[in-house]
Parts: C-alpha cells; sequence; structure tokens
C-alpha cells in the first residue's frame, strides 16, 4: 500500500505522518499516536464513542480517513484540558457523576464541547440532540444532561468574569 | 492532573475526563504484541468433516493457526455442566461457535488466513425457537417447579380465571467496551491475562484448564470494564481462553479484541421465555390461584441457565402473594449462541410473566390495574410467606405504594389520562405502576463469599484489593468509601487496587448486584483485624506514656484521621504517624478479610428454603403518549422511588436506578433481536439492534430513594442496587399497553409481547379495531 503524506494538528501539536491512506483518524490516534481515550464502540459511525473535534466539529474519527485529516486540526479527550486545568465539561461530568464505566465518557465530553462552543446556553432539548448519537449503556443519560447543563452555566460564569 | 481533582463519587471519573481511563485494549505493550481473531461457525448446526490449515499458516506475518486439537489442556469451557467446548471439534452447534484462532502481526493478515482456511461443513437440521425445541423434546436438564398449596381445587373454586400466554425477547448486552483480553506470557508456564471479565477466578481456572497447567501459573487482572450487565460473568472467559491459547502458541503477547458485529454474533444474550399462565381470582381481584410454565431458551450450550431458570421462577411472584400457586420451569437447546447472565438474571422474564397476570385481572374486571397490584401486595404480618417459605421481612411495598400514589399524583393523572383518551382519536395516553422485589443473593447459596487483602503503608496510604470488579456500577468507589469510614480517614488516603487473582483468590463472580454486599463486609473484616492489631500497638505505645492510667486497646477508636483513646481523648495520634511504629514494633500492616452471608440456604430438589438475605423493593409510575398511527410512543414521565437501605453513596445508586431502567426500556420497547431461517443473527449491528439513545429517556423522570431505616444484617445498612430498578422498566411497558387498551375502551385484552415494538403496538392495535367492529356489527 502506498502511504500518503498527511500533515495535521493534533491537540495543538503539528504531526506529519505517512499513514496508509485506508487507516482511520481513530486507528491513527490509537495505534500509532498512543491516544487511547478515543474509543472504539462499534467502528461504523453508530455509537459515538470514537467522537473527537474536527476543526471544531464533532466527528466520530472511525469513519474519518487518513487523508481527511490533512491540513485539519484535531483535538481529543486528552487535549480538553488546558494550562494543567480541566475543562469545565470535564468538571461537571466528575461532579454529576456522569461516569459510569467511562467507555463512552470522552465522546460524550467532544460532542459536548461541540455543542457549547457552538450553542453556549443550550436548552435541555439542544444538549439532547446534541448528544444523540452518542450512546451510554450505563447512566440513563440523566446524569450526563445535568452534567453538560451545569458545564454550560459554569464557562457562562466563566466568561462574565473574564470580560 | 490526575493528583489535583478527584470525584467523591467516581474514583476514577478524574481518569475517565481525561482519557487515562486504561481499559484492556488500552494497555500499552511493546513491539512483540500480536493479534488474535477468531473463525467462526457460519452454520447453525452442522459436522465438520474437513479442514485444512495449511495454506492460512503460510502467510507471513501469521504466527499461529489452531484448531481443536492444538488445545494443550481440556477443551472446554462449560462453567458448571461441561457441555461448551472451547473450539469446536466435530461439530458446530451455533452460527458464530468458534471453530479456529489466528495470530498474526496484523488484522489485515489475520484476515488473509481466514480467507485460505479451507473447511468442509455438512449441514444438519437446526432448532431454532422454543416451539421446535419443545416438540423434539430438546430439553436441557430437567422439568423444574416450585408449588405451594393446591391450585387446582383453587382454580375451581374461584370466581374467574384468565389464560394466556406470552413472550418476551432476548436482549444483547451492549457493554460499550466489546470483550477483550491481553496475555503475556512469563517464565516457564506462567501467564497473566489482563481481561475484561466479571469473574477473574473463573477465567483463571478455565485458562490453566484449556492450556493444561496450574491455576499458580495464571494471573487474572482486571482493571476496569467498559460494562459488563452479565455478559462478561461467564462468555469473557471465551475470549481470555482464545487468547490464552495464541499466547501460549506465540509465546508472544496476544490481545483479542471483538469487534462489535463479531461480538453480538458470537456471544450469548438474555434468554427469550415463552410463558403461559392460568390465574383464578375473586371478584375483588384477589388472586386465589396462579400457575406459570416458563419456558426459556436456553441455546447450544447450559452456560448459568439453570440458575437464570430457577431465579425466573422465585421472582414469578414479583410483589405479590399468591396463596396457590405453580411455578414451572424448562430450559430448552437450541441452535443459538449459549444465553447468558444479563441484568435480572431471569428475574425480569419472571416478573413480566405476573405483571401481566395482574394486568389483565384489572382489566377484566375495569378496575385500575395500580389498586388491584396494592390488593395483591405481600402483607407486613401476614400474607408474607413466597411460595417457596421465605417470609418476607422488612416488606416496604405498602408504604412505597401510599408514597409514590401520593408524589407521583397518580390519581388525578389516571383521571386526566382517561379524559385525554376519550377526545383524542389518533393519540392515546397510558399510564401504569409496576413493583419490584428482587432477591438478594446468589441462588447456589455457596457463591455468597468474598475475600479481600488490605495493606497500609508506612505513610500512611491504604491499598485495598478485594474479589470485585468494577464494570461502571461504581463497586470501588464504595468500597473505598467503606474502607476509609472503617479507619476513620478520608477518601484520599484510600486506593483500590486492579482486581487481581494473585491478591485475593477463589472468588465468586461479581453479580447477582452482590458485588458491594460481600466485597465490601471481606474489606471491613480485613479492616477489623488491621485495626486491632493497631489498637493493641498503639494502646501499648500511651500507657507507656501514662503509666498511671492505661489505655485499654478495646477502647481506641479510629476518627478524624486519628487514632484516639475513647477514655482519654487528649491521647491521640495522627494514622499516618501511628504506622510508622507499627513496623518499628514488629506488627503487620496487612490482612486479608473474608465473609460468607450467614442464615441462607436453598433446596434446590423441594424448592423450599430461604435463598435471599433479603429484598429490596423499588416502585415505578410511567405515563406514555401513543401515536396511533405509527405506533411510535414518547415516555412522557416517570417517577421512581427505590429502596437501598442507608445508601453509601446515594449518587451513585441514583445512577444504578436510572441506568438500569432505562436498560430495561431497551428492553421492553426498541431492543429487537432476529435470527434470519438458518439461525444466523440478522440485528448484529447498532444499524439495526436499538438501544436507547438520549432521546427515549422519559421527558420528566423524577427518580428518589425510599427514606427508611438501615437494612439488617448488611454493609453500612445499605442494600444492593445494580439489578433490581432494571424490572421499574416493566411499567413503560404496561403503560404502552394501557395506551393501546384505550383504543378499545379497555374492553377487550390487547394482543402484546415483549419488547413492545412499533410492529408489535400497531397490530395490536389493528386487531383491537377489528374486534370492537366485529362486536359493534353483532
Ligand atoms: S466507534 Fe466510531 S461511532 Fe462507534
Ligand atoms: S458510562 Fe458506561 S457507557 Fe456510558
Amino acid at each position: 500500500m502506498t502511504r500518503v503524506t498527511v500533515k495535521t494538528t493534533i491537540n495543538h501539536r503539528k504531526y506529519e505522518l505517512a499513514p496508509d491512506p485506508n487507516q482511520t483518524l481513530l486507528d491513527i490516534l490509537r495505534e500509532e499516536l498512543g491516544l487511547t481515550g478515543t474509543k472504539r464502540g462499534c467502528e461504523i459511525g453508530q455509537c459515538g464513542a470514537c467522537t473527537v473535534l474536527i476543526d471544531g466539529r464533532a466527528a466520530n474519527s472511525c469513519l474519518v480517513l487518513a487523508p481527511q485529516i490533512d491540513g485539519k486540526e484535531i483535538l481529543t479527550v486528552e487535549g480538553l484540558a488546558s494550562d494543567g486545568r480541566l475543562h469545565p465539561l470535564q468538571e461537571s461530568f466528575m461532579d454529576h457523576d456522569a461516569v459510569h464505566c467511562g467507555f463512552c465518557t470522552p465522546g460524550m465530553l467532544m460532542s459536548a464541547k461541540d455543542l457549547l462552543d457552538h450553542a453556549p446556553h443550550p436548552s435541555e432539548e439542544e444538549i439532547r440532540v446534541g448528544i444523540s448519537g452518542n450512546l451510554c449503556r450505563c447512566t440513563g443519560y440523566v446524569q450526563i444532561v445535568d452534567a453538560i447543563h451545569d458545564a454550560a452555566e459554569r464557562l457562562g460564569k466563566k466568561e462574565r468574569i473574564e470580560n | 492532573m490526575s493528583n489535583q481533582s478527584y470525584s467523591e463519587t467516581n474514583e476514577s471519573a478524574d481518569l475517565h475526563v481525561t482519557g487515562e481511563a486504561v481499559y484492556v485494549d488500552d494497555i500499552p505493550v511493546g513491539g512483540q504484541l500480536l493479534t488474535g481473531r477468531v473463525v467462526i461457525s457460519p452454520y447453525a448446526h452442522a459436522k465438520i468433516v474437513s479442514f485444512d490449515l495449511r495454506d492460512a499458516r503460510r502467510i507471513p506475518g501469521v504466527h499461529a493457526v489452531l484448531a481443536h486439537a492444538d488445545i494443550p489442556g481440556d477443551n472446554q469451557m462449560g462453567p458448571v455442566v461441561k457441555d461448551e467446548p472451547c473450539l469446536a471439534a466435530d461439530e458446530v452447534t451455533f452460527c458464530g461457535q468458534a471453530v479456529f484462532l489466528i495470530a498474526a502481526e496484523t488484522e489485515q493478515q489475520c484476515r488473509e488466513a481466514e480467507r485460505l482456511i479451507q473447511v468442509a461443513y455438512e449441514p444438519l437440521d437446526a432448532i431454532l425457537d422454543i416451539e421446535t425445541a419443545m416438540s423434539n423434546d430438546s430439553l436441557m436438564g430437567s422439568h423444574r417447579r416450585i408449588e405451594r398449596g393446591d391450585v387446582e381445587a383453587a382454580f375451581a373454586a374461584s370466581d374467574h380465571i384468565i389464560e394466556g400466554e406470552l413472550r418476551t425477547g432476548a436482549q444483547e448486552h451492549w457493554y460499550l467496551e466489546t470483550q477483550a483480553c491481553l496475555c503475556v506470557p512469563g517464565e516457564r508456564d506462567e501467564i497473566t491475562a489482563y481481561s475484561s471479565t466479571q469473574h477473574p477466578s473463573e477465567t483463571q481456572a478455565l485458562i490453566a484448564g484449556v492450556l493444561g497447567i496450574r491455576r499458580n501459573s495464571v494471573v487474572v487482572e482486571v482493571r476496569r470494564m467498559g460494562g459488563g450487565f452479565g455478559g462478561k460473568e461467564t462468555q469473557a472467559n471465551h475470549t481470555a481462553c482464545w487468547t490464552a491459547l495464541l499466547c501460549r502458541a506465540t509465546r508472544r503477547p496476544v490481545k483479542i479484541r471483538l469487534f462489535r458485529d463479531d461480538d453480538m454474533i458470537m456471544t450469548g444474550k438474555r434468554h427469550r421465555f415463552l410463558t403461559r399462565y392460568k390465574a383464578g381470582f375473586t371478584g375483588n381481584g384477589i388472586l386465589e390461584a396462579v400457575r406459570i410454565e416458563l419456558n426459556a431458551d436456553g441455546g447450544a450450550a447450559t452456560d448459568l441457565s439453570f440458575a437464570i431458570l430457577e431465579r425466573a421462577m422465585l421472582h414469578a411472584d414479583n410483589s405479590y402473594y399468591i396463596a396457590n400457586f405453580s411455578v414451572t420451569g424448562a430450559i430448552w437447546k437450541t441452535n443459538l449462541p449459549p444465553n447468558t447472565a444479563m441484568r435480572g438474571f431471569g428475574g425480569p422474564q419472571g416478573t413480566a410473566a405476573i405483571e401481566t397476570v395482574v394486568d389483565r385481572v384489572a382489566r377484566f374486571l375495569r378496575k385500575d390495574p395500580a389498586e388491584i397490584r396494592s390488593r395483591n401486595f405481600y402483607g407486613t404480618i401476614s400474607r408474607n410467606t413466597t411460595h417457596y417459605g421465605q417470609t418476607v421481612e422488612n416488606n416496604r411495598l405498602p408504604e412505597m405504594y401510599n408514597q409514590l400514589i401520593r408524589s407521583s399524583d397518580y390519581r388525578e393523572r389516571r383521571i386526566a389520562v382517561d379524559e385525554f383518551n376519550a377526545t383524542h382519536e389518533f393519540y392515546k395516553k397510558g399510564l401504569a405502576l409496576t413493583p419490584v422485589k428482587f432477591g438478594i443473593s446468589f441462588t447456589t447459596s455457596f457463591l455468597n463469599q468474598a475475600g479481600a487483602l488490605v495493606n497500609i503503608y508506612t505513610d500512611g496510604t491504604i491499598l485495598v484489593n478485594h474479589g470485585g470488579t468494577e464494570m461502571g456500577q461504581g463497586l470501588h468507589s464504595k468500597i473505598r468509601h467503606i474502607a476509609a469510614r472503617e479507619f476513620g480517614v478520608s477518601l484520599k488516603r484510600v486506593k483500590v487496587s486492579a482486581t487481581n487473582t494473585s491478591k485475593v483468590p477463589n472468588t465468586s463472580a461479581t453479580a447477582a448486584s452482590t458485588g458491594s454486599d460481600l466485597n465490601g463486609m471481606a474489606v471491613r473484616n480485613a479492616a477489623a483485624t488491621l485495626k486491632s492489631r493497631i489498637a493493641e500497638t498503639i494502646a501499648e505505645v500511651f500507657s507507656e506514656e501514662n503509666r498511671s492510667s492505661p489505655t485499654f486497646a478495646s477502647h481506641i477508636v479510629f476518627e478524624d484521621e486519628s487514632i484516639i483513646d475513647g477514655d482519654h481523648p487528649e491521647r491521640r495520634i495522627a494514622f499516618a504517624d501511628a504506622m510508622p511504629i507499627m513496623q518499628h514494633r514488629q506488627v503487620s500492616l496487612s490482612a486479608t478479610g473474608y465473609y460468607r452471608t450467614p442464615d441462607i440456604g436453598w433446596d434446590r430438589e423441594k424448592g423450599r428454603g430461604k435463598p435471599f438475605h433479603y429484598y429490596a423493593f423499588g416502585m415505578a409510575v410511567s405515563e406514555v403518549l401513543l401515536d396511533l398511527l405509527t405506533g411510535r410512543h414518547k415516555l412522557l414521565r416517570t417517577d421512581i422511588l427505590h429502596d437501598t437501605g442507608t445508601s453509601i453513596n446515594p449518587a451513585i445508586d441514583i445512577g444504578q436506578v436510572e441506568g438500569g431502567f432505562i436498560q430495561g426500556v431497551g428492553w421492553c420497547t426498541t431492543e429487537e433481536i432476529k435470527w434470519d431461517e438458518n439461525g444466523r443473527l440478522m440485528t448484529h449491528s447498532p444499524d439495526t439492534y436499538k438501544i436507547p439513545t438520549v432521546g427515549d429517556i422519559p421527558q420528566d423522570f423524577r427518580v428518589s430513594l425510599l427514606r427508611t431505616d438501615p437494612n439488617p444484617g448488611t454493609i453500612h445498612g445499605s442494600k444492593a442496587v445494580g439489578e433490581p430498578p432494571f424490572m421499574l422498566s416493566l411499567s413503560v411497558w404496561l403503560a404502552i399497553k394501557d395506551a393501546v387498551s384505550a383504543v378499545a375502551g379497555h374492553e377487550l385484552e390487547p394482543e402484546f409481547s415483549l419488547p413492545a415494538t412499533y410492529e408489535v403496538i400497531l397490530l395490536s392495535i389493528e386487531k383491537l379495531k377489528a374486534k370492537t367492529l366485529k362486536e359493534a356489527s353483532l
């Protein structure tokens, strides 16, 4: 298989990679870069466990082929905290016990980040739509929805303080 | 970062939210790692006439291709009955059965090798449903019976009789993390398996079995699972044994992580049941006599089917006193993957049967079903023994009923629902209340035991090892709370280690909701041993300092991060400062603990005894809105009141209630397993098999825990919570049925089965309409 050259930024670090063109972003993250926070749940785009942000939008990394990430900026769960501080979503997931087995958590967080980045004050319905592509078999979702609500509030407060 | 912030509730939440939590597939391994693949049977039933592995073995990068004859030990996986080969030998008995194993450097090489394996099968007749199994007398084990009173005589004396049949469907576990194991070879024949298993000791035993080595050469370690739900109680053993065989053959680390579709095709599910019932009752709706015949689809091997059927039979009363009651059960052998444990373990199927009966009685009498339920509840003083002879102690049902009827505004909403239905032609609403009484303990009594190993280090930190496994139910977090409380120290001081068979041996599965009950007690017992040693030593120290009034070891207390003389509170030492003293004085800071549940016993043959340590209770009210044209429904509101005794951790318990309930809603509504006429699973991917999404949860969801006295004789007065809430989802199923029934003004009994898919609902509506028309034209 001829390899392709891909230039990409992952969690704020620049990479030049030479993957197989049929390798998925999920493969690259987990197998090449050791970023195992992004999970394999179904590998057909149905469970959301592999969700990452590509240029700020949530995407199932199991459906993204290596050439498609050329020139893109990717954020995974490992890049969610910055300067040693957890993102408010990470804090609120902990505080609301939105983590049971935790396998869906990284994907949920990334979908939620996309949501809050684009709709800072989401309604309950918007939150439900925002994570509708992420399956969780443990929690029954209630604590996750609560956590996202709370994170939106925390982000709002933070913004007000910073302004 | 991990040290900066931590959650009081989930001991590894900080790792989960940063992506640092390690599951089997995340364990870093060097360049030696090989990928394992399982080659499965494409037939439900066939003879293996011949096969040729030579071409497959020649592929570059392929290190091993194994068949049954390459197994050095026993080709056997059966956890109870030895009827399940690890790799099929002469015959395959279900689609998805493992036949060959491949280890290669890449997944692609594995697949290439698989293509080159040549097998000649000779297909045989297959049994693919319960009815065919029944007519072929394809019975697994023997018929079972639990009985009280004289059912026939009571039928004859009853005012009314109803009879019917109920089908409840299979359910796929759909743990987010599929079955996975990593095996690493050691010196001589040693092997370490990092397995996603609920039962490390059994996994260890079976690995030793297939490899033909001793158990002290096998270590099984479980850090955590990405969900289990019973699906990794026995069936994680398979993946572990396949991985171990490849590891042994190649002498290299090997990992098998099943692809989602393969996992769904290969592993067993919740048993589907075909239930027949007959009930006799008074004009007031009191059940006088009930006969329930439970028929379970066991699949191709026994697995845990006997215990699952037994639990179904022990829960066919749910919360109701039935003076004359006969429950019979049988497991039928079919050519489908061996069905296995899943949350509730037969309980849901048994409960669904009696709930159907009570629901029908209410409709027959044109009475409110909640009312009829409460009339039949077990009593607190009389009418309080089950059909198997156990007394229902500390019965919370009547008080929970009164509370929930009030807090859910059941009566007002019943009127509102009726009004809505009278004025809407294309939409109907339904409302239902269902209770649950769930027995806590393994019904195989000897399994109710647990061990723990607690180490204290001289810096005052505590490491707790116990036999239970963490699958998201919060067991390790609860154990950490228990240990911290016992030693009177903060949570930060306590860590719970990965479950490891070399630390705590010969354990039972983490199952039957007993994880914290059993392991919590074992940890407490280990802590008690350590505390008495520490108390002795520190009392000595205090006494040496105060010769005139010695400190008594028995009066030492552990609180506030300190060890204190209860009689002289000024004599105190910080917990951490005391530990080096222990070492200097040559006293061990490591202790094991052991626990077995007292006073239980179950005579399987007679169907009599006290199989359960206690019962957990719960109750739910659900309301749905049904679109009669599409069969679609919305879950408008659910109120749950659940009994967890004195909760060790209310946040975890509420999460378990919500999660268990929603998983049950999936079983009751959208999760439909279908096989084709050749026994191939059609619903083998999330494309076609639908577990609940966030859109399926109640629009208004109110969960509360019953305020109650501590549960006597359990760890810190708590009650188990893993499984019981699952059955509360039957309130949704019966609310849908209530809405369907409104189509005919509740005058006719709708046909209904579980899951109530759109198809089932539409068909039921059509039949009701046709019947109503016919009656109108008469
Ligand atoms: S693994 Fe990508 S959506 Fe499931
Ligand atoms: S926490 Fe287990 S799948 Fe969501």
